[in-house]
């Protein structure tokens, strides 16, 4: 099976947001692969792994593709030395494009990679647009199953059965491959991904995305990695969405600690009138 | 400049609460695009619903078909894509819930439109203001496309009042529906007589330090008395403690009710940016340094165990005194 993972380089979440002339301040800003995005990396691995010993089982392919600044090379091989085989690097920053463009250049991969599953986070954690996915799937007329929380292989690999983190519960969607899937926080518990080869019994930790290891880190560094730009896959720097400016919001007001639940209640009816 | 269609979810012959809020934004939206307000109701029970949902605007679509029986990304979208193209939307939009979140990029996709998702504001035809880095900035964007579709948060937008009017309404056909593979299998869902938690008032919401599930039954005694719903930080839901669609935070439900209390909650960014729009947030947490405390407007530091029975019993108090 051949996996396309789309990833994208996030700032740092812990750091707190700088405005500096009406737009946020990246400089000095530490970077990691979004998380929803390592979570699809974990999940393709465990899709085509047997858990029980890592060891890949058929053939099966993960290819990484990010597009961002040269420094984005960085997470692409993160996403190696966590297991996946190859990586697609498309130079811009973001100033040069918008969903409309990353959809559009995913989409000229994908026709050239022919691969049978895409799957990447549900959203990026600074942007917080939860679009390209379903974007992608209706610009390639696929299947899509978002915020997926558990997905099981069928025996023959032909669809999968993604449980969505909807309001109201969990829905139990099928989709046959070739589609795009995106994940949601869930999908690294330990029994989540289920692919017919990973013993039942087999718990994953549930502690996230697997750390990358010494001999991962080291064999990533000879993984092939393509490098090109955005005209290489027919698309232009010309993004139709602008970001104006960027604001932080007002701060709250301080609150008041309460000695005891009496006094709060009193305060929530009279003070607030929230009671 | 042209309408502004809405697509809407309906449940018993009615609006859900959470599609009024979209008609709030589609109404402003409308009247900067210089256009009318168009309503959607697609799949089983639109015409049923065609009624309410003609008080609210000035013109109602339905679309009934066999292939639409359960939501679909994939049998929806092209619904809302020629919906739009017939009746000359410039704007296209649905509430940002789990169905609006997953519909309307790749209807977007369909008129190869420019989207903002998760809206707050729109403050010109063609420019929205929309939270980043979990709440914590604001970026206002303009899109250049000639069709914009846009989910608003639904706790940004006041529920639309009915105009007093009756709005038209029409029925067009599905035209072909195609699934492409796709199924749905089943939903397992909690039965609850509770309010949604993107619809209520009132939310309680418990975190890591409830450790158990068990333990979140005095919770539920509290959210009862206070007709609220119930709501939980990341942790929570993770172990399991509670159904995942408690969870409340930057990648669960964004809340903003009047009453917001976060019980054994640490307050982590991400928990924040789902709540942080409460109107009055109460902290109860038996660590004094936990960062929940920076946000609440009232915060008890005291322990959970001893703390919400206690609660329970002034409140009914204070509400046997009224």
């Amino acid at each position: 099976m051949k996996i396309l993972v789309p990833v994208k380089r996030v700032p740092d979440p812990t750091q707190k947001a700088k405005i500096k002339d009406g737009h946020i301040d990246l400089t000095g800003a530490s970077w990691i692969v979004n998380t929803f995005d390592e979570y699809a990396v974990e999940t393709a691995l465990r899709l085509l792994e047997n858990g029980a010993d890592n060891k890949r089982v058929d053939g099966g392919e993960i290819i990484v593709v990010t597009l961002g600044p040269e420094d984005a090379a960085k997470e692409l091989r993160t996403c190696l030395a966590m297991g996946a085989d190859r990586a697609i690097h498309v130079v811009t920053t973001d100033a040069e494009i918008d969903s409309r463009i990353v959809v559009g250049v995913l989409a000229s991969i994908i026709a050239a990679e022919k691969p049978d599953l895409v799957i990447m986070g549900k959203q990026a954690v600074d942007g917080d647009a939860n679009q390209v996915g379903q974007m992608l799937a209706g610009k390639l007329g696929w299947p899509q199953a978002t915020f997926a929380a558990s997905i099981e292989l069928a025996a023959d690999k032909q669809s999968l059965l993604v449980g969505r983190e909807v309001d109201g519960g969990v829905e139990y969607k099928r989709v046959p491959v070739p589609a795009v899937v995106t994940v949601d926080l869930r999908i690294v518990a330990p029994r989540a991904v289920k692919n017919g080869v990973t013993p039942e019994t087999h718990n994953y930790s549930g502690e996230g995305a697997r750390l990358p290891s010494l001999k991962g880190i080291m064999a990533a560094k000879k993984k092939p990695m393509a490098t090109g730009k955005l005209a290489d896959h027919g698309a232009e720097a010309k993004p139709a969405i602008r970001e104006l400016s960027v604001t932080l919001p007002p701060p709250r007001p301080p609150g008041q600690l309460v000695p005891d639940v009496p006094t709060l209640v009193k305060k929530l009816a009279d003070e607030a009138k929230a009671l | 400049m042209g309408n502004v269609l809405a697509f809407c979810e309906f449940q018993s012959g009615a609006l859900r609460t959470s599609a009024l809020a979209n008609l709030t934004f589609a109404r402003q939206a409308a009247k900067l695009h210089g256009g009318d307000v168009v309503i959607l109701l697609a799949g089983p029970g639109a015409a049923a619903a065609a009624a309410a949902a003609a008080r609210f605007a000035p013109k109602v679509v339905t679309v009934e078909d066999p292939g639409l029986e359960h939501y679909l990304a994939e049998t929806y979208a092209p619904v809302v894509a020629s919906v739009a193209k017939d009746q000359g939307a410039t704007v296209v939009t649905a509430t940002a819930t789990a169905i609006g979140k997953d519909l309307m990029p790749r209807v977007a996709a369909l008129l190869d439109a420019g989207m903002a998702s998760d809206v707050s504001k729109i403050e010109a035809a063609d420019t929205f203001v929309r939270p980043i880095l979990a709440g914590n900035a604001y970026s206002t964007v303009q899109i250049g496309t000639p069709t914009i579709v846009v989910t608003p948060r639904q706790s940004e937008f006041e529920a639309a009042a009915e105009l007093g009017t009756e709005g038209a309404v029409t029925s067009a056909p599905a035209g072909a529906v195609n699934a492409l593979g796709a199924a749905f299998e089943r939903l397992d869902a909690q039965k609850s007589d509770r309010p949604d938690l993107g619809d209520a008032k009132v939310v309680v919401s418990g975190g890591r330090g409830m450790k158990t599930g068990e333990n979140f039954k005095v919770l539920e005694e509290l959210a009862d008395l206070l007709g609220a719903a119930m709501g939980a930080s990341r942790a929570a839901t993770d172990a399991g403690m509670v159904p995942a669609d408690w969870q409340v935070g930057q990648t669960g439900k964004i809340v903003a009710p009047n009453l917001y209390f976060a019980v054994a909650i640490s307050g982590a960014i991400q928990h924040l940016a789902g709540m942080k729009g409460s109107k009055t947030i109460v902290a109860i947490n038996k660590n004094k340094d936990e960062p929940i405390f920076q946000v609440a407007d009232y915060g008890l530091v005291a322990d959970w165990e001893k703390a919400i029975p206690e609660l329970i019993t002034e409140i009914r108090k204070l509400k046997a005194s009224r």
